[in-house]
């Protein structure tokens, strides 16, 4: 089993998986348009590999550990398609494919510089999708471009898994770990109280892309859907109760927009 | 002596400046009323007070026109007191604004408001232990009952006079060790300096490490030296905490903010409040959109069956004085006074009966806290127009009138913003036009037409904006608003603020109704205005299907939109208009009303916010879309009318 593989079975989970719903050995199949029984085979030697948890008829969900994997080749490929899209002016059906080549073999280092190259680009071109953030333990994209003089060595990496604000549920709670956009977007959150390690709870998603009402120290604020989606927060940290954790659990794996 | 409020929006510094003064400054459940500040003078104990009501802040980080604004009034004007009024159910963020007033080092007052909406949420604050930690004193009031106003102005004239005695605060606003040396050896580089900077030296050294640009260019024309030190310290800071500099001393304000907050602060559980049932009912997914939709058509539907019950009670206690027929001939004496005369029962039969109820409504609207509701609603549809939820706000208000709703277009972040908002105000009809649209369609055709010139204004919103989108791109920046808790409305508040309004239009706007009713019965009777509407009749007559007089109304009407039914009365004779124009003219005669050209008043707010050119350009491109509209309108209508 290759890399490649690995990376794109993950990869298709992450999209596939919905409200935290199992994604069946038949999803698979029709994304990638294979037999079911070669699909099923696969999904054993993931299971195997601790990247899912895989039971027969239902199908498999992520680990930690394969989520991490599916986050890093999604945002490397959606990155990808940004420097395509926007400097290589590559058209928008064409950016897809070749980025899903180039993807597995783009080193972490390349993918950093990317991000910085390309001014921190928060949706994928071709379908608005959120790009992941990095896995290094900033807390905003000024402090990458602040401490990327001195080096990257010394920042640590991320343990947690972020998730951003616009993909969890109302009633769920989350403490914030990363906000990205320019200096004035942010500011202005810092002001309003969303200070990374706050703790944020969701209070209303309005339908149709519209903004979302999160709880912050005692006020309430509307933030329209690009500022929310740039909010990520860590679900997996133990501030939360048992019983919102497991809510949790269901209401935040939907990332599929 | 001068008081100044300052605060975070929304939280009662116009309410208390209303209390203090006696002023009738605009108060509104909304974020952004204030958009310039105001003075007002109040006399305690003998002694004449200035007071100054600042634009409602978050911060002193100067992105926004109204930082600035209350920045340099603080740091530059030097006010004797400076009260800072609190939302005392929001403590935490209020109090990260509240430490950075300290920084300043202004003589302080804390005005620790709507105490009894906390309680009702089930909370609690220990104002000694507030006062002690902060060594500021702390007032807590109820500015819309005018509870703790006496006290409250008791302590800021004490302060002032410098007979308090401040004690030294426990909490005083510190940083961190490693963040505070640097504070310190900037602070002594720029005293060292002698660089007559006005603002005091330690807040200029914070706000030179949080990378301030304003501060910033102020200290680099003096000297370049200190810029380099600053970096350099800013630089150590952010190695330090592996963060930029101005996010630690963020952090470090709201740790110190959530201290305090935590230390006075009590919370026990309350039931669900009405409130918050409130809430459900008008950000539901689907009822959400009904309620927002409801505020508008009933603020509509409101204004014409209120009216038209008023206007019928006046007209029937003035019927004896309604002059039977106009006089447009005959000498000139009385040919003016029957056009006075006219005009001023126009004014209180037409106008009046149709205003009172609009403003009402609109009080109570604005008082409740609906209108951050429809903005979280709205956002959505709003992108679409390059705007985002806030600005459905000024639109609202554009339907009262749109001078204010312009100017309150402040609230938006950029300037593009700010145009695009504006240009689809121009396009919101306004009670004047409102009461054409009610005199000529819904009296005359029908309600339901009138509503739908109303839906077809809106659809024209709609398109025109993604025109203007186009015309004028750029990045829109995202919807970042407070959402502030449902309230009754005061009674007392909606009064006074329709009497406000309605006062506006009887001082200022009825000798203009009177001077114009009987100038332009005089230009009639005189035939100078057969001419201009003959000039006018390829594109009245033929193409809008008007009467030849439409001319000359449309002119009139670009001074006040009441003018056009105003006019049309002096020189027709008021009661039944369906005698000289036919349904679809008296329609196409609105809805050109509606749309053609913002009125004077509206055209000089455009150019005093945006200038000249972009009022004419705006003015010019509301003037395009009525003619052609209103070709097709007329076309159309005569099919089915």
């Amino acid at each position: 089993m290759s890399n490649k593989s690995v990376e794109d079975y993950l990869k298709a989970f992450y999209l596939l998986s919905r409200n935290g719903k199992s994604v069946t050995t038949t999803d698979i199949s029709q994304h990638f348009a294979i037999a079911p029984a070669s699909v099923t085979e696969m999904l054993k030697k993931l299971a195997d590999r601790g990247y899912i948890e895989y039971s027969p008829y239902h199908g498999g969900v992520l680990t930690d550990k394969g989520l991490q994997i599916a986050e890093k080749v999604a945002r490397k490929h959606r990155l990808l398609e940004r420097f395509l899209h926007d400097v290589l002016k590559m058209g928008d059906n064409t950016v897809h494919k070749e980025a899903c080549e180039m993807e597995h073999a783009l080193s972490d280092e390349a993918e950093e510089s990317l991000c910085r190259f390309l001014k921190h680009p928060d949706k994928c071109p071709d379908d608005g999708k959120i790009i992941p953030p990095c896995d290094l333990q900033f807390s905003s994209c000024e402090e990458c471009i602040a401490i990327h003089r001195k080096g990257l060595e010394e920042v640590g990496k991320r343990r947690q898994n972020l998730v951003s604000i616009i993909h969890l549920k109302e009633g769920f709670q989350g403490r914030i770990c990363f906000i990205r956009g320019e200096h004035k977007v942010l500011q202005r959150l810092l002001d309003m109280g969303l200070t990374p390690g706050t703790c944020i709870d969701i209070v209303r998603v309005a339908p149709l892309g519209g903004p979302i009402e999160v709880s912050v120290r005692d006020s309430k604020l509307a933030l329209g859907q690009d500022i929310a989606s740039n909010v990520f927060v860590d679900v997996s940290s133990e501030i939360l109760s048992e019983r919102r954790f497991r809510r949790r659990r269901r209401g935040w794996t939907d990332r599929s927009n | 002596m001068t008081i100044a409020l300052a605060g975070n929006a929304n939280v009662g510094k116009s309410v208390l400046f209303n209390q203090l003064t006696g002023s009738s400054q605009i108060i509104g459940n909304w974020p952004g009323k204030t958009v310039e500040r105001a003075v007002g003078t109040l006399n305690f104990e003998g002694q004449k007070i200035t007071v100054v009501d600042l634009p409602g802040i978050y911060s002193f980080s100067t992105f926004s026109m109204e930082e600035l604004v209350s920045r340099e009034y603080i740091a530059l004007e030097n006010p004797d007191v400076v009260v800072n009024v609190i939302d005392a159910s929001v403590l935490e963020r209020n109090l990260f604004f509240t430490l950075q007033l300290i920084e300043m080092g202004t003589p302080l007052v804390i005005c620790l408001n709507q105490v009894d909406a906390a309680k009702r949420k089930g909370m609690t604050i220990d104002r000694k232990k507030l006062e002690k930690m902060l060594g500021v004193p702390v007032v807590p009031t109820v500015a819309i009952r005018g509870e703790g106003i006496y006290e409250l102005t008791k302590t800021a004239v004490e302060v002032a006079r410098k007979n308090y005695k401040n004690r030294k605060a426990e909490a005083p606003v510190k940083y961190g060790a490693e963040i505070e040396e640097r504070i310190n050896k900037l602070d002594q580089a720029i005293q060292a300096g002698n660089l007559q900077l006005r603002y005091p030296s330690r807040w200029v050294a914070i706000k030179l490490l949080e990378n301030d640009p304003e501060i910033k260019k102020l200290v680099a024309s003096k000297s370049g030296n200190l810029i380099r030190t600053s970096e350099a310290l800013a630089a150590e800071i952010s190695s330090i905490h592996n963060e930029p500099c101005f996010a630690v001393m963020a952090y470090e304000r709201y740790s110190l903010a959530s201290k305090t907050a935590l230390e006075v602060l009590q919370k026990s559980e309350v039931k669900t409040t009405i409130s918050e049932t409130l809430d459900w009912i008008t950000t539901h997914r689907a009822i959400g959109y009904l309620t927002s939709a409801g505020v508008l058509v009933g603020l509509l539907l409101w204004t014409f069956t209120a009216g038209n019950f008023l206007s019928g009670l006046l007209s029937g206690a003035l019927s004896f004085l309604e002059p039977v027929d106009p006089k447009v001939s005959g000498p000139i004496l009385t040919v003016l006074w029957n056009g006075i005369f006219g005009g001023l029962v126009a004014g209180i039969t037409l106008i009046i009966p149709f205003v009172i109820p609009f403003y009402l409504l609109l009080a109570m609207i604005e008082d409740s806290g609906i209108l951050t509701r429809v903005a979280f609603m709205m956002d959505s549809a709003m992108h679409k127009i390059g705007l985002h939820g806030k600005a459905i706000i000024p639109l609202i208000l554009g339907y009262g009138c749109n001078v204010p709703a312009i100017h309150s277009t402040r609230i938006m972040e950029t300037r593009r913003e700010r145009l695009l908002a504006a240009f689809a105000i121009t396009f919101a009809p306004c009670a004047a036009r409102t009461i054409v649209i009610l005199g000529l369609v819904s009296v005359f055709v029908g309600i339901e037409w009138a509503l739908a010139l109303y839906a077809i204004d809106i659809i024209l919103i709609f398109v025109l904006g993604r025109i203007a989108l186009k015309i004028v791109p750029g990045k829109s920046t995202g919807l970042i608003m407070e959402m502030h808790a449902f309230k009754v409305p005061s009674l007392s508040v909606v009064a006074k603020q329709t009497w406000t309004r309605t006062k506006s239009i009887i001082y200022m706007v009825f000798p203009i109704y009177i001077v114009g009713s009987a100038a332009v019965q005089a230009l009639y009777a005189f035939g100078v205005l057969e001419p201009v509407s003959n000039a006018m009749s390829l594109l009245t007559v033929t193409w809008l299907g008007l009467p030849a007089i439409a001319g000359t109304l449309l002119i009139f009407g670009a001074i006040r939109k009441e003018f056009i039914l105003l006019a049309l009365v002096a020189i027709y004779g008021a009661t039944d208009l369906t005698l000289f124009l036919t349904p679809v003219q008296l329609t196409v005669l609105a809805f050109i009303g509606m749309i053609y050209i913002p009125c004077l008043a509206t055209v000089a707010a455009l150019a005093k916010e945006f200038g000249w050119k972009a009022a004419i350009v705006i003015s010019a491109s509301n003037l395009a879309s009525a003619i052609l509209v209103g070709g097709i309108v007329s076309r159309l209508l005569s099919l089915v009318l």
